[in-house]
């Protein structure tokens, strides 16, 4: 149960990132969430929106380049630790983050973390173990 | 195998007198029929009477690209044009194209080097040479031509183009010796697998490649890809066209320049002087049997060095080491010499990466800069910083262990160097103006 996201290479330039949300926004994809890690020279701008499918490929078309990964979906309680209790448990068993991005979802007023581990089918199965809540994308994709 | 056993293996001695002879005759032609060198000659205080050893070679000035294009078309024609029975021309990519004229036994000398260069190269009668040179204007198709046709070699005149047909044609025909640009080989092999052929089963045993620099590791992956030897020629319009010099597929380590028709000096591209024998510097060519454009040390702009030691192919003449750059495009960053085609070489050896690039060389606080940029396709990227990262270190890492100078890798976003209708702008130098 993974939620597809978009990474796309940008330059630090003026008005790539713009550029980015134009080219996604008069496709009509909305975008759910995002992270931007940048350096000095380069950023990579971590997307999940609505119609992950359709971002990639008008991405492409207008030049950036661009790729789709599997990450995993994970809803937090609201409250305090509420995060803590899941990284110590993921600590324990021994699974990496790579990185990691939360919004809020508007609806239910939870909280949900995007999660990029090092193995991603070890994740997978150690995390409903851990009674640690997994979200489908569709519940993501839907406003 | 050797073409012409009596000129390739003439002794050291006997080559040098007849370079002499030949340099004196043609230093007279042209002294007496071609206007620019009689100016040239006596603005520089020196006359055909004054050449009494091959060293006073070096008394006489230089012929550039721009005298050629100064006196575009016929100019330095040294012959009447009725004598004239074949015009080529090079690509012109800054301007106009650079003439050049055969004489009816400038065509022979010709296809005598070329058939030189098929042999020396391991091609002979019962061949079937695939030339997939263009015919043309360009010198290569017709120079490879003439030459298979005179070791009696089956010879298909392909030139470029229709990859799908040349495909199709080679394994129908049983071609065994490719002739083609080095870049146009590879291309050759990754159409072939796409439609699910792998041209190593084919015939072909040999491939003789140039008209642009190409580096060992792509050789490796020819010979790798294509299951071929694949061999280095070298030749330039203003002198003859292919056929200048050739790797014999004895040692496939330099190329053997027919010394009985031109005389190889390698100089400082800087200031113009000899270097001692040995030395790495621009290539400098004179023609001692050319009659429709006789040139007098030529600056060929390549970098080169001449290797003096006898090579195990039996052939007297010497071999100049593989070109590594031009003279043009050298760059001299804290004091190193750099060329531009030593960083793609870098970059052709790591795993995906684009050979797009651009160097930027700047100078701060008085010590010289060299930033490299490389496009990021989708082969590379990766949505961690780490990796990304881990790229740009082995790019840095792999350039200071092949040219010693550390510089800065920036990542930049695909096509976003520029691209230009010819060839690539690839050096921007701020420190100049």
């Amino acid at each position: 149960m993974t939620v597809q996201q978009i990474s796309v290479f940008i330059e630090n330039k003026t008005g790539r990132l713009a550029e980015v949300t134009r080219v996604i926004g008069n496709a009509g994809i909305n975008i759910r969430a995002l992270s931007l890690a940048d350096t000095s020279d380069f950023g990579i701008l971590r997307l999940i929106v609505d119609s992950p499918d359709k971002a990639l490929q008008v991405l492409k078309e207008d030049g950036f380049t661009v790729s789709k990964t599997e990450v995993i979906a994970v809803e937090v309680p609201d409250r305090p630790k509420g995060l803590n209790g899941i990284l110590e448990k993921l600590d324990q068993a021994g699974i990496n983050v790579e990185y990691m991005y939360a919004f809020v979802e508007p609806n239910g007023g939870e909280a949900i973390i995007i999660f990029r581990f090092d193995d991603i089918q070890r994740a997978l199965e150690m995390l409903p173990e851990m009674d640690v809540k997994l979200v489908k994308s569709d519940k993501i994709f839907s406003a | 195998m050797i073409w012409n056993d009596e000129f390739e293996t003439l002794p050291r001695e006997a080559i040098e007198s007849l370079q002499l002879k030949r340099l004196q005759q043609t230093v007279a032609r042209v002294q007496a029929t071609v206007p620019f060198y009689r100016q040239s000659f006596a603005r520089a205080g020196v006359s055909a009477e004054m050449i009494r050893s091959l060293d006073d070679l070096r008394r006489l000035p230089f012929t550039l690209k721009q005298d050629m294009r100064d006196n575009y078309p016929y100019g330095l024609f040294a012959v009447p044009l009725e004598q004239i029975v074949r015009i080529h021309a090079s690509s012109g990519t800054t301007g106009k194209p650079t003439v050049v004229g055969y004489t009816r036994r400038d065509i022979d000398t010709w296809a005598e080097l070329m058939a030189r260069s098929f042999v020396a190269a391991g091609a002979s009668r019962g061949d079937v040479i695939h030339n997939a040179y263009g015919y043309g204007l360009f010198t290569g198709g017709l120079g490879a031509h003439y030459g298979a046709e005179r070791i009696g070699a089956s010879v298909i005149p392909m030139s470029g183009g229709n990859t799908k047909k040349q495909i199709m044609i080679m394994q129908d025909f049983g071609s065994t010796v490719l002739t083609c640009t080095p870049s146009y080989c590879l291309y050759l092999a990754e159409a072939a697998r796409e439609e699910n052929l792998d041209i190593r089963d084919f015939k072909l045993r040999v491939g003789i490649h140039g008209a642009e620099p190409w580096s060992e590791a792509m050789r490796q992956e020819i010979e790798e890809k294509l299951g071929i030897k694949a061999i280095d020629i070298y030749g330039l319009s203003e002198i003859l066209g292919p056929g200048v010099g050739i790797e014999c597929i004895e040692a496939q380590n330099g190329l053997h320049i027919w010394e009985d028709h031109f005389i190889p000096e390698i100089i400082d591209p800087e200031t113009g002087e000899p270097l001692p024998p040995g030395e790495k510097g621009e290539l400098v060519i004179t023609t001692i049997t050319k009659e429709g454009i006789p040139l007098i040390r030529y600056r060929t702009r390549d970098i080169t060095r001449i290797i003096p030691e006898p090579c195990i192919c039996g052939r007297t003449h010497v071999r100049l080491e593989r070109i590594s750059g031009r003279s043009d495009d050298m760059l001299i960053i804290r004091g190193v010499n750099v060329f531009p085609s030593q960083i793609e070489s870098v970059l052709f050896n790591i795993e995906g990466v684009e050979p797009h690039y651009q160097l930027i060389v700047d100078r701060e606080d008085n010590l010289d800069t060299l930033e490299v940029q490389v496009e990021v396709n989708e082969r590379v990227f990766s949505d961690e910083i780490k990796v990304l990262q881990e790229l740009s270190r082995k790019i840095r890492r792999d350039i200071k262990d092949l040219l010693g100078i550390t510089c800065k890798v920036r990542l930049v976003e695909p096509k976003s160097l520029a691209r230009s209708e010819g060839k690539a702008v690839r050096v921007i130098d701020k420190r100049k103006g």
